[in-house]
């Protein structure tokens, strides 16, 4: 004498969906692909400024893939992924500043030790939840970046910068160091991104989510729960501290390209690109990009004063960050999905 | 009176309850029988305002309650005791008997309250200081429902009281629930997985299965039905 | 000797300002389930607030005061504005378990940019009220201003007095069961939603108190108050976050332990100290000393 409700009547339409999320990997690459064609073919035309933009796009989205495979699927929060990506990219300073190996190895490194400070972290933190582990992990992006200041070899407050050579002679002298630089993180992103979809997409992943909406239940079934939760912890954090080494390449590597604010950055194109969605994530890269510049320009307008420079972007995202959470909670994307769903529903009700 | 007309409540896509109409006179005793999962719970949790109807209707004295929530429908006068001993280990007896009479804006009718309870349950009274989580099972049922009466409610919900209790404090549970509908007049209606022990104090009867009544009506009727027994009553 | 007695001293006293925003992240802690991150930010604009009162009035009585009103009231607005809301649009899904923390982030976030678009980033000086020389007993000098001894004696009051409220007051009760359990403070007839939003007036009043004490005789700018929010948390985790005794013992806990190293060791080892002491915490006592076992998952 149960009846259910007919709600998931449209499922059937729906089975055809698994096909669908290989095209947004293929539509991603596509749009790379024609996006560096795009820029090689329009040379020096192109404004230096956007190819090194469009290489912080990359890393950003790099970033934020990393915390959704933690957030979105682990339930794990974190305020700290800026600290592993310092970490990363310290780990490629050293490396290339000392032994100067290929660059390749270089960021094979950074994944490494990011990920085992993860796997400690993890490790920990596989008992802590919600507030406690954003406390820890906020305590570790204020506190980690300081650390720089004790040790010498960690350069200090000034930094480190390491070089990864200039691109090879055979793309031709158009072809510029950010070009290379842009080429080098892209290729990174699209790799990593298409890694992290197949580890959510295999068992672990499915643990993960099972972990995270009910883990009394996923450790009856034999999942072990805390196991899995500090793996992902550590593949997160290796995937930070790439992009975190990226970030060092183009950039320089000292304590204050790491402040609390990238952390944050991080986490608000997470819940911007949907905690689940990592196709999310270019979007997510872009808008963190974006906003800088839109600051730039308001302030500029409204007389270029010192306190709305340094304060706009900070407001900005904040308030998009609050804005996400409250009106699109499961990212942009569900959102519209649920829109689309209740319409479908007063349609069928009206049918009635 | 207690008056409700076809409920129905949904547990996302279950219908934990699926149409369910019945009454309850004033000043007497319903029970609600049904095996685990039937509804009653949720029945009740309805009832309080905890939960909240898909469609149907509440009536109590005249005045409809439909959706109303919880906080407001202790100032009408309905006071729900949930179930598990719905007690705060925390805070001490004393703090706990006296939630039932933060509401008011009278003071001095909370310390009465109180006290009437203390008269009523005396173990309570040897314990007011201590802690809620140093109490046996059958004083913190005692504990719950003493709160509830600190309200002062004219229907009282009780959700399955002698659960997990020893057979002598369950005859006594249920012993003051008669009590407090006979002598006090307060309209009761008791939720139990013990359907003799509830049928046998009860006016009414209301048998609940996977969502709907599968019967209702005089108590002692009831009892006597030998089809009902053997589903229901085991013998 | 007289060093090891200086140092507690010291640590007494940057402890209790510790202990009082502690005792802020405790109180909304235990009334609606949340760390507000953003306790830093709305105490910010309680003390910029209050930097205002006392440039104008001169009186520093009366921008304690404003302090105090407006952080109370600002967390008054934020919950029933902001939190309440939230609720309301994002209890399910991944979300639901970070959306909290990540909406009091968020908000800091836009308290903070606004907080310097007003008054922009440069530090301002915040006078102190009271003598900042240290106190000199017979011919030693102790470390130990009045300010200090301000500080130390404004945090005992604002403790004693919240503890009155919540153990001896109906409204304290009230608040204490709605936040052990709402359901049955529901059912009890206890408007829950009210006591939540009284929960954080309080909280946010603390915090606005912690606030203008620790800026006294000290350079304000919109981030000064962030290591305080990090240290208010360590501190409510060394004491339990259940319990409002354990906030203020963490808080001198950790004032003192804190102090020793700073003295002994030097300043760049206090942050990563603290950090180092919270794992710990987490790890070995996770309850915290005055915890219960097992509240340790939201």
């Amino acid at each position: 004498m149960l009846k259910r409700k007919s709600k998931h009547g449209g499922e059937h339409a729906k089975a055809t969906k698994p096909a669908n999320h290989r095209n947004p990997i293929r539509r991603r690459i596509f749009f790379f692909i024609a996006l560096g064609w795009f820029l090689l073919l329009l040379g020096d035309r192109v404004d230096e400024l956007r190819v090194y933009q469009g290489a912080l796009i990359a890393i950003y989205a790099l970033a934020i893939g990393s915390l959704i495979l933690l957030t979105g699927y682990s339930g794990q929060i974190s305020l700290g992924h800026g600290a592993f990506m310092a970490i990363g990219a310290y780990a490629a300073a050293l490396t290339q500043i000392n032994f100067a190996p290929p660059l390749i190895v270089t960021f094979i490194v950074a994944v490494l030790v990011a990920a085992l400070s993860g796997a400690l972290l993890g490790g920990g933190a596989s008992r802590l939840s919600g507030p406690y582990l954003a406390g820890t992990t906020l305590a570790l992006a204020l506190g980690l970046p300081t650390l720089a200041n004790q040790f010498a070899f960690l350069g200090g407050e000034t930094g480190l910068s390491f070089d990864v050579g200039f691109p090879p002679e055979r793309f031709g002298l158009d072809f510029t160091l950010y070009k290379w630089f842009f080429w080098i993180a892209g290729l990174a992103t699209l790799i990593m991104l298409w890694v992290i979809q197949n580890i959510l997409k295999s068992r672990y992943g499915r643990a993960w989510k099972a972990g995270r909406s009910n883990p009394a239940a996923a450790s009856l079934v034999g999942l072990n729960v805390g196991r899995r939760k500090v793996l992902a912890f550590t593949v997160s954090a290796g995937v930070a501290g790439l992009a975190g080494a990226l970030l060092g390449m183009i950039a320089i590597v000292s304590p204050s390209a790491f402040p609390l604010s990238l952390s944050f950055a991080i986490l608000t194109g997470a819940v911007l690109a949907g905690l689940t969605s990592l196709a999310g994530t270019i979007i997510g890269g872009l808008v963190l990009v974006i906003i800088p510049d839109i600051a730039e320009t308001i302030s500029y307008n409204l007389g270029d004063s010192e306190a709305v420079v340094a304060n706009l972007p900070g407001l900005i995202t904040s308030v998009l960050l609050i804005l996400a959470v409250i009106l699109t909670p499961n990212g942009p994307a569900e959102q519209w999905h649920h829109h689309k769903e209740a319409k479908k529903k007063k349609e069928l009700a009206k049918g009635h | 009176m207690l008056k409700v007309e076809r409920l129905v409540v949904e547990h996302g896509a279950i219908r934990a309850i699926d149409g369910i109409s019945f009454e309850v006179a004033t000043g007497s005793l319903a029970a609600v029988i049904g095996s685990n999962g039937a509804g009653k719970t949720t029945l009740l949790r309805t009832l309080s305002g905890l939960k909240e109807s898909k469609l149907g209707k509440v009536w109590w004295n005249g005045r409809e309650i439909t959706g109303m929530k919880p906080e407001d429908l202790v100032r009408r006068g309905i006071s729900h005791v949930s179930e598990g001993k719905s007690v705060i280990p925390e805070l001490t007896v004393k703090e706990n008997l006296a939630l039932g009479g933060l509401w008011r804006a009278n003071k001095s009718e909370l310390a009465e309250s109180i006290e009437e309870v203390v008269t009523l349950f005396p173990r309570l009274g040897e314990r007011m200081s201590q802690r809620a989580d140093t109490l046996s099972g059958g004083e913190r049922q005692m504990l719950a429902i003493g709160r509830a009466l600190v309200s002062k409610p004219s229907l009282l919900l009780l959700d399955e009281p002698s659960l997990g209790l020893a057979p002598l404090v369950v005859e006594q549970i249920f012993a003051t629930v008669s009590m407090l509908c006979r002598e006090r007049g307060i309209t009761i209606v008791l939720v139990e997985q013990n359907a003799m022990g509830a049928l046998s104090i009860a006016d009414k009867g209301i048998i609940i299965n996977l969502g709907v009544i599968v019967a209702q009506g005089d108590a002692k009727e009831l009892i006597d039905d030998p089809a009902l027994r053997s589903a229901y009553l085991g013998y | 000797m007289q060093q090891i007695i200086n140092t507690i001293l010291i640590g007494i006293s940057i402890g209790s300002i510790y202990s009082l925003m502690a005792l802020a992240l405790v109180l909304v802690w235990r009334s609606t389930r949340v760390v507000n991150f953003g306790q830093a930010g709305q105490a910010i604009v309680s003390t910029y607030i209050a930097w205002e009162v006392l440039n104008r009035s001169g009186s520093y009585f009366l921008a304690f005061v404003f302090a105090v009103a407006i952080g109370g009231v600002l967390g008054g607005l934020i919950e029933s504005g902001l939190m309440r809301t939230l609720f309301k649009h994002a209890s399910e899904g991944p979300i639901a378990a970070v959306a909290p923390v990540i909406v009091t982030l968020g908000l800091l976030g836009v308290i903070r940019a606004v907080v310097g678009l007003i008054w922009t980033n440069e530090g301002k000086s915040f006078a102190s009220p009271v003598e900042t020389s240290s106190f000199v007993i017979g011919d030693t000098a102790i470390p130990f201003s009045r300010l200090n001894l301000l500080i130390v004696v404004t945090a005992a009051i604002v403790m004693i007095i919240f503890s009155i409220v919540f153990q001896k007051t109906n409204l304290g009760l009230a608040l204490r069961a709605a936040a052990y359990n709402p359901e049955i403070a529901r059912l009890s007839g206890i408007r829950v939603s009210q006591t939540r939003t009284i929960g954080w007036v309080f909280a946010g009043a603390a915090g606005g108190v912690a606030g203008i004490l620790v800026t006294s005789n000290d350079t304000l700018t919109p981030n000064s108050l962030d290591t305080l929010l990090v240290f208010a948390f360590t501190a409510a985790v060394i004491g339990g976050l259940e319990s409002l005794v354990g906030a203020v013992v963490g808080g001198l806990v950790l004032g003192i332990g804190l102090s020793f190293i700073l003295i002994y060791l030097g300043t760049s080892l206090v942050f990563p100290t603290a950090f180092i002491v919270l794992v710990l915490v987490l790890l070995i006592r996770p309850a915290g000393i005055f915890g219960v076992k097992g509240a340790r998952s939201a």
